[in-house]
């Protein structure tokens, strides 16, 4: 019952989004400790954004390592090497890349003046990291006939990862560009020789990566919002407490 | 109906019966779905452990030829890895050796430094064996070890043949090997590095089958020497076995050669790849915890999350297994996709299903709650599961071998999954709702609170329940004493052990791993000791035999008979050919010598069973991998051939073993030797040990059953109040038997209008109501008790004295001389007093019924009723249905009412107009009502004793709202004109004395009148054209009164001075819905389906926002959210601070559109002859109750929340009163 009102209350929204005239403006109350709210408000978001770029830095090492194809030998010396395999800005880049787009997102929903309220629970955040590392999963192990296929399969599942956790069309907005940001960065670098693919099969890249991208904002932003509505909820109460 | 609504409809009926059917027999469906999961896991047993077990092939030697590259065709049974030459050919010389026979003048050492010094020999033997090939350009070649390990360089061979063997140890230097002092030590040095794994590698049997420690009973040294081969070359092989048999013959050595056996490695999992493997799986974690984390108010939290976790589990299992019953073997990695696979199939279902259930009421029978909450949630479940197969089977049509068995099992596993939620999920909920409902008992009873538990320990004693959390109409049962009850820490504990029985379980937990352990070790124990009894005897047994067999344990009893000359007769038949039978007869003769003089036991003896045949199977399965990857060579997705073992026993003569000693040998202390002969007795006393242990066990499992069974009571599963208090066929039932939802919640039915309601007024204590009829009943709100009728002509008016008298025929009491003039122009006040009634207390109170009319001796007169005077029926009957003419019953009650002797002839012709004046708006407060008229007039009557105190006929338009606060009144009218009345009290002075005001003061603003008051109502200000058109609602509240129109403005007034302080312009049509409260929250519904949030303070719009396709019909405001209705039957809810829609609920077409908040988070709205009650924060249905028999039709039209968290709706012409405690409990 809850699923289908929330689904048909998501689609009023978006029908009457149009006729929004402006966010509302409810007058806050003006007593209470404001500087304290401030610091608050700053703390909070220092706290987010470490969070977040604490998980794009560990899900970075952890699907780089899913990437690197090679041959298992049974001792490696060097598998602490080996989590490390790549450059060492790739972590911190991705890291901060996330923290701003976990940022990003709610800010954007309440400038849009529409706060996400789909599936706004931690465990459809858990699901959908899992599904998001499966994608990268499936990229780098199952093998596919052609990569056109497996561009077009992954591109289905990130379209999927978008409709069952997110559908805000802020949500969609934000991650395609963020993602065609990221390829043409990613171009960018391989062109100047800062790294390459093994096989490349999109100009300097390979195919799948834009899917890849695509879905990582969409997974970032999801925590993102989640970590947004802790602090909001703290401001909530705090304002009751006032 | 639409084809979905019946295909709603007929799922959750059969959700419906499906929940009853669980909850009735849970024990039944428990064990049926047990049953059916272990069935359907059956054919795993066949699977191959998950993970990155080998795999063998096992193919002939004779014409064994290296796998070409290419996949063949035909090769059915041949493994498609089973290409292309192995990595390696792995031969084993497996060799047993023992110093026979056994001297007692022998020290330990000696059982295993003759044999292990034997093996140089061997080595020496199999480096120099050259046919045609030498090994050097048969074996593998090595290179350098492995980086890492130099520490074994000494010990393992580099650049050369991969050749390994225990004298390795000793650099293969038979030198080195004598001069070694301590060869335990030796062996035992490299431990701690490579724990275990270096020793298996160099003996090649694991290491307690070695037989080198000082405690070897057997006496007999295995080791095998290995040897790594890059060609496979058959005659060499062939003659390097036939050179060692023939060296070293196995007597009656029956293993089989003619096998070879591939064994395909997979991938290895490194640690780098477990990494990812690890973070799925704590994602995977996570997702769970944070899903069980939302399951409340169960009485197990853990169990329930139990269960969830199993029904998820078992159903992937079920889905593996179907799949391979049905032939399709997994070939993704199980460990890998598992946690997509959970992630896939979820907890959502079950979670639903729990929040479902939980939020049907507490007070149903278990059985109708888990069937009313399986019928909520069974659409949403269908259509959830019909989308996920839908995507699942999209996937299926990529095309791709691994997404395609991913979505394979996911589809099966979605399937189970679905039917273990309603099965096995369902039954345990059942389960444990019943066990919170009795914990739910215990927990009301009040004389329990505070004293402790009148059982002892065992019993449930009863946790203390969570504080309830302050609500505004929270009903708590518990008393106080229970609430502040802090029991010390000691007693806490005692008590949770208590609670959980903690102790019994551990004890029975304890006892059946003790059984287990008993069961698992004995059986087996006897199983070996039977096997090995039989294999002895049954030669004996064995007519041609004629003797006995010297390989075989022989029992002792058997050993002194004939040994050697069976040795030397009968050779074991031997399938392999032995080349050379003559050693035998040597070894044999040999012995023959010191057999005499040997005690029997001490014979150590060499058996060769099947178990060596494929020795290396007991060594651990990542043996070669390890040995190969000492060299850096993978054997990830390779295979290695395993050539059939070559057997080699060795008898050495105790004057050998005596001569290789170490001089350091015998300084050893000789460890006490267990006598041999003792073997058997100390295992027989084992056996009597565990018999008897069983048997205590037995016994104590009994003893505790029973004990259990005297301390607990036993029903309590069944035992509990039975709550049979509604059964099935009371309820409105359709024709396929299925019930709408069960409610408890009984309306109670206000009944004795006659015509449809029409207005409604509550101040909390009092409700009144007034139909069409013209009639105005008056309720205690708490009772539902009628108090008083004032009907609508019971007014007479005595032209001749210009005032209005009052004769009520149904107040006996008042009716001996209560008459009030009150002057209708002048607004003074004459007091044609009265006094007598003064004993009557307050009138407030009086629950007394009225006493009936005495009708018999006063009857009316009827001829009033022949009204032919149809030409004064007023046209401006707005509200009146033509159906009146037919209501005799309020005829004959008018007639009544109209009755009244004296003046009815006078009052004739001007009492006419008054009649059919009906009453279009009404409020009340305190004991006061104020009733406007179409004719434009108010009244002000007393709600107590139907007297009508005061009037006001300043107006002539309409009086369409009417707002009461305080002692003002404002009344709006028809042509879009307000007037501001001031209700002022005279007491009269000659009572005061008398009455003073004793409890006066603990009522609320609302002045309560008592019926000697002189009540006056003046106008105070009329403000003419306050609107260009009819204003259509009025709203009171904070000292503001907020006018809307028709002409689209909304205007708010002062109270005080009736100034217009604001017009609010901001909708495009009429206004039909305002909204104000303490707070000065302003809102405003139009036409337009707009609805504005305006500051009153400042006047300013807050927001606007279009929620509604044609009018809002009704606005409610809570603190966090505004709650609107339209005429598009939708109810929306919209954040009050940003003006954003949280969500809309869909109400069926037609039903009412009144909407009441009765705390912050529960909603009430009016359907099709029911209320539904809805969770604000979720907007779940809570629940819907149903106020008569018969629901079609009639909707409900108006709504009014009571404080006492009732709510008043009208239901034609009936009102409903309903309590609302078991919703609210569920918000506690």
């Amino acid at each position: 019952m809850s699923v289908t009102l929330t689904a048909m209350s998501d689609s009023t929204v978006t029908s009457s989004q149009q006729q929004w005239l402006g966010p509302g403006q409810m007058p806050r109350p003006s007593r209470g400790p404001y500087i304290s709210v401030i610091t608050n408000r700053t703390t909070n978001l220092l706290i987010r954004g470490a969070l977040l770029f604490s998980v794009g830095v560990f899900l970075a090492l952890v699907l780089n390592l899913l990437q690197v194809q090679r041959n298992v030998t049974l001792f490696p010396p060097d598998v602490i090497s080996s989590i490390f395999s790549s450059a060492w800005w790739v972590p911190p880049c991705c890291g901060t890349a996330s923290a701003m787009i976990g940022l990003l997102y709610p800010c954007i929903d309440s400038h849009l003046g529409e706060p996400h309220k789909f599936k706004r629970e931690w465990s459809s955040v858990m699901r959908c990291v899992a599904v998001f590392v499966g994608i990268n999963h499936a990229s780098a192990k199952v093998d596919f006939a052609n990569n056109v296929q497996l561009s077009l399969t992954l591109a289905a599942l990130s379209v999927g990862l978008w409709w069952t956790f997110d559908r805000s069309r802020s949500g969609f907005g934000l991650g395609v560009s963020i993602a065609l940001l990221a390829t043409l960065a990613t171009q960018l670098l391989v062109y100047n020789g800062v790294f390459q693919y093994t096989s490349p099969d999109f100009l300097y890249i390979r195919s799948w990566l834009p899917c890849i991208f695509f879905a990582g904002v969409i997974t970032m932003g999801n925590i993102g919002r989640q970590l947004a509505l802790y602090e909001y909820k703290f401001i909530q109460e705090k304002t009751h407490q006032d | 109906m639409t084809l979905r609504e019946q295909l709603r409809e007929k799922i959750s009926a059969a959700f419906y019966r499906h929940g009853l059917l669980c909850a009735s027999y849970p024990v039944p469906i428990i064990l049926f779905t047990s049953a059916s999961i272990l069935t359907c896991c059956y054919p795993l047993l066949r699977l191959p452990l998950p993970g990155t077990g080998p795999v063998e092939f096992t193919t002939g030697v004779r014409d064994y030829s290296v796998p070409s590259h290419e996949p063949q065709g035909d090769l059915g049974e041949r493994p498609d890895w089973y290409r292309g030459p192995p990595v390696a050919y792995i031969q084993q010389v497996l060799v047993k050796a023992a110093v026979s026979p056994w001297d007692s003048s022998l020290v330990t050492v000696d059982v295993f430094r003759s044999p292990l010094g034997r093996a140089f020999s061997l080595l020496e033997e199999i480096r120099n064996h050259v046919h045609s090939d030498s090994l050097e350009t048969l074996c593998l070649q090595v290179t350098d070890l492995f980086p890492g390990l130099r520490r074994m360089q000494s010990v393992l061979p580099e650049h050369g043949c991969l050749l390994v063997s225990p004298g390795n140890y000793w650099q293969n230097q038979r030198e080195l090997f004598d001069s070694d002092p301590d060869l335990l030590k030796t062996i035992q040095k490299h431990e701690p590095q490579r724990p275990a794994e270096l020793k298996h590698l160099l003996f090649g049997v694991p290491g307690k089958y070695t037989g080198v420690s000082h405690y070897n009973k057997k006496k007999v040294v295995t080791y095998t020497m290995t040897l790594v081969l890059s060609r496979y070359d058959a005659r060499f092989l062939g003659s390097l076995r036939a050179r060692l048999k023939q060296l070293h013959p196995s007597a009656n050595c029956s293993l089989r050669d003619d096998h070879m056996v591939h064994v395909h490695f997979k991938e290895e999992i490194g640690i780098a790849e477990l990494i990812p493997l690890v973070t799925t799986y704590i994602i995977l974690f996570a997702y769970i915890y944070f899903s069980t984390r939302k399951i409340d108010m169960v009485k197990s939290k853990w169990g329930l999350a139990l269960a969830a976790v199993v029904t998820v589990l078992s159903s992937l299992l079920m889905s593996v297994g179907l799949c391979t019953l049905f032939g399709l073997t997994p070939t993704l990695n199980g460990g890998e996709i598992f946690p997509y696979l959970v992630v896939v199939i979820g907890l959502e279902n079950v979670l639903v299903l729990t929040k479902s259930v939980v939020s049907t009421p507490v007070d149903l029978e278990v059985k109708l709650r888990i069937a009313q909450g399986l019928s909520n949630e069974s659409w949403s479940i269908m259509k959830n599961m019909a989308t996920e197969l839908c995507i699942i089977l999209i996937g299926y049509f990529t095309l791709v071998p691994a997404i395609q068995e991913f979505c394979l099992f996911a589809v099966v596993g979605l399937v189970s999954d679905f039917f273990l939620q309603m099965f096995f999920f369902t039954t345990v909920l059942s389960i444990d709702i019943r066990r919170m409902e009795l914990a739910d008992l215990n927990r009301r009873l009040p004389a329990e609170a505070g004293l402790p538990p009148p059982k002892p320990g065992p019993l449930r004693t009863r946790e203390a329940p969570p504080p309830p959390r302050p609500s505004p109409h929270t009903i708590t049962l518990q008393t106080p004493a229970f609430r502040n009850l802090r029991l010390p820490k000691r007693l806490r504990v005692v008590y949770f052990l208590a609670r959980t029985r903690l102790a019994q379980r551990i004890i029975m937990v304890g006892t059946v791993i003790w059984i287990g352990i008993l069961v698992y070790t004995d059986p087996a124990g006897i199983r070996t000791y039977l096997a090995a009894q039989v294999s002895d005897q049954s030669p004996l047994g064995d007519p041609g035999g004629g003797g006995l067999p010297p390989h075989l344990g022989v029992a002792p009893v058997f050993r002194g008979g004939d040994p050697t000359s069976t040795l030397g007769i009968n050779p074991a038949p031997a399938p392999t050919p032995i080349p050379d039978n003559q050693s035998q007869g040597h070894h044999g003769s040999s012995r023959v010598g010191p057999l005499p003089e040997a005690p029997p036991p001490s014979v150590p003896q060499i058996t060769w069973g099947a178990e060596d045949e494929e020795g290396w199977r007991r060594l651990s399965f990542r043996h070669w991998p390890s040995l190969f990857s000492y060299y850096n060579i993978t054997l990830a997705k390779r295979y290695i051939s395993i050539l059939p073992v070559i057997p080699v026993t060795v008898h050495l003569s105790p004057q050998e073993a005596i001569e290789t000693r170490h001089p350091q040998d015998t300084k050893h202390p000789p460890p006490s030797i267990p006598k041999v002969a003792a073997d058997i007795q100390t295992d027989l006393t084992l056996y009597k040990v565990a018999a008897l242990g069983l048997a205590a066990g037995v016994l104590l499992v009994l003893l505790l059953f029973c004990l259990y069974r005297v301390l607990c009571p036993r029903n309590y599963g069944q035992n509990g109040v039975t709550h049979g208090r509604r059964r099935r066929g009371d309820l409105p039932c359709d024709d396929y038997g299925y019930s709408p939802p069960v409610s408890e919640i009984s309306p109670l039915l206000l009944r004795g209008h006659s015509m449809d309601i029409e207005c409604l007024a509550s101040d909390g204590m009092l409700l009144a109501s007034c139909c069409l009829a013209g009639q105005i009943r008056v309720w205690d709100a708490q009772t539902g008790d009628c108090l008083t009728v004032i009907p609508n002509h019971g007014l007479r008016r005595s032209s001749s004295s210009g005032c209005w008298e009052q004769r009520d025929g149904w107040e006996s009491v008042s009716g001996a001389a209560e008459t009030e003039c009150l002057g209708s122009e002048a607004h003074g006040s004459s007091i044609s007093g009265d006094g007598l009634s003064e004993g009557e207390g307050y009138p407030l109170r009086r629950r007394t019924a009225p006493s009936r009319p005495t009708l018999f001796t006063d009857q009316p007169d009827l001829t009033p009723l022949i009204d032919t005077n149809f030409a004064d029926q007023p046209p401006s009957h707005l509200c009146t249905p033509p159906r009146e003419g037919f209501d005799f019953g309020g005829l004959v009650e008018r007639a009544y009412m109209e009755h009244e002797p004296p003046s009815a002839s006078t009052a004739g012709t001007q009492a006419t107009a008054d009649w059919e004046s009906s009453v279009w708006a009404m409020e009340l407060r305190g004991n006061l009502i104020a009733a406007g008229r179409s004719s434009g007039k108010l009244e002000l009557w007393d709600a107590v004793e139907g007297s009508l105190r005061c009037i006001n006929e300043d107006g002539v338009s309409g009086i369409t709202a009417l707002a009461f606060l305080n002692n003002r009144i404002v009344a709006a009218r028809l042509n879009g004109s307000l007037d501001f009345f001031t209700v002022e009290i005279n007491k009269p002075l000659g009572l005061l004395q008398y009455r003073g005001a004793p409890g006066r003061g603990s009522m609320p603003p609302s002045p309560c009148y008592s019926s000697e008051d002189v009540i006056s109502c003046q106008l105070t200000r009329s403000v003419q054209c306050a609107h260009q058109k009819p204003i259509t609602v009025l709203r009171a509240a904070a000292g503001r009164v907020v006018a809307g129109s028709q002409d689209h403005t909304v205007r708010v007034y002062r109270l005080e001075d009736s100034c217009c302080l604001f017009t609010l312009q901001g909708h495009s049509g009429g206004i039909t819905a305002i909204y104000i409260d303490q707070t000065m929250v302003l809102a405003s519904g139009g036409q337009d389906g707009a609805i504005c949030l305006w500051d009153v303070l400042t006047g300013s719009r807050v927001s606007h926002v279009y929620g509604h396709r044609g009018d809002v019909t009704s606005l409610v405001c809570t603190t966090s959210c505004v709650i609107s209705s339209g005429l598009d039957d939708l109810i929306c809810i919209w954040d009050r601070s940003t003006g954003i829609k949280l969500y809309s609920i869909q109400q069926e077409v037609g039903c009412g559109a009144s909407l009441g908040v009765i705390s912050e988070s529960l909603l009430v709205t009016g359907g099709q002859g029911c209320v539904s009650f809805w969770d604000l924060n979720f907007g779940d249905l809570l629940q819907t109750v149903y106020l008569g028999q018969s629901s079609d039709g009639q909707g409900v039209r108006q709504l009014l929340v009571l404080d006492n968290a009732a709510i008043i709706c009208d239901f034609g012409s009936e009102l409903s009163l309903v309590y609302v405690p078991s919703v609210l409990e569920k918000l506690d």
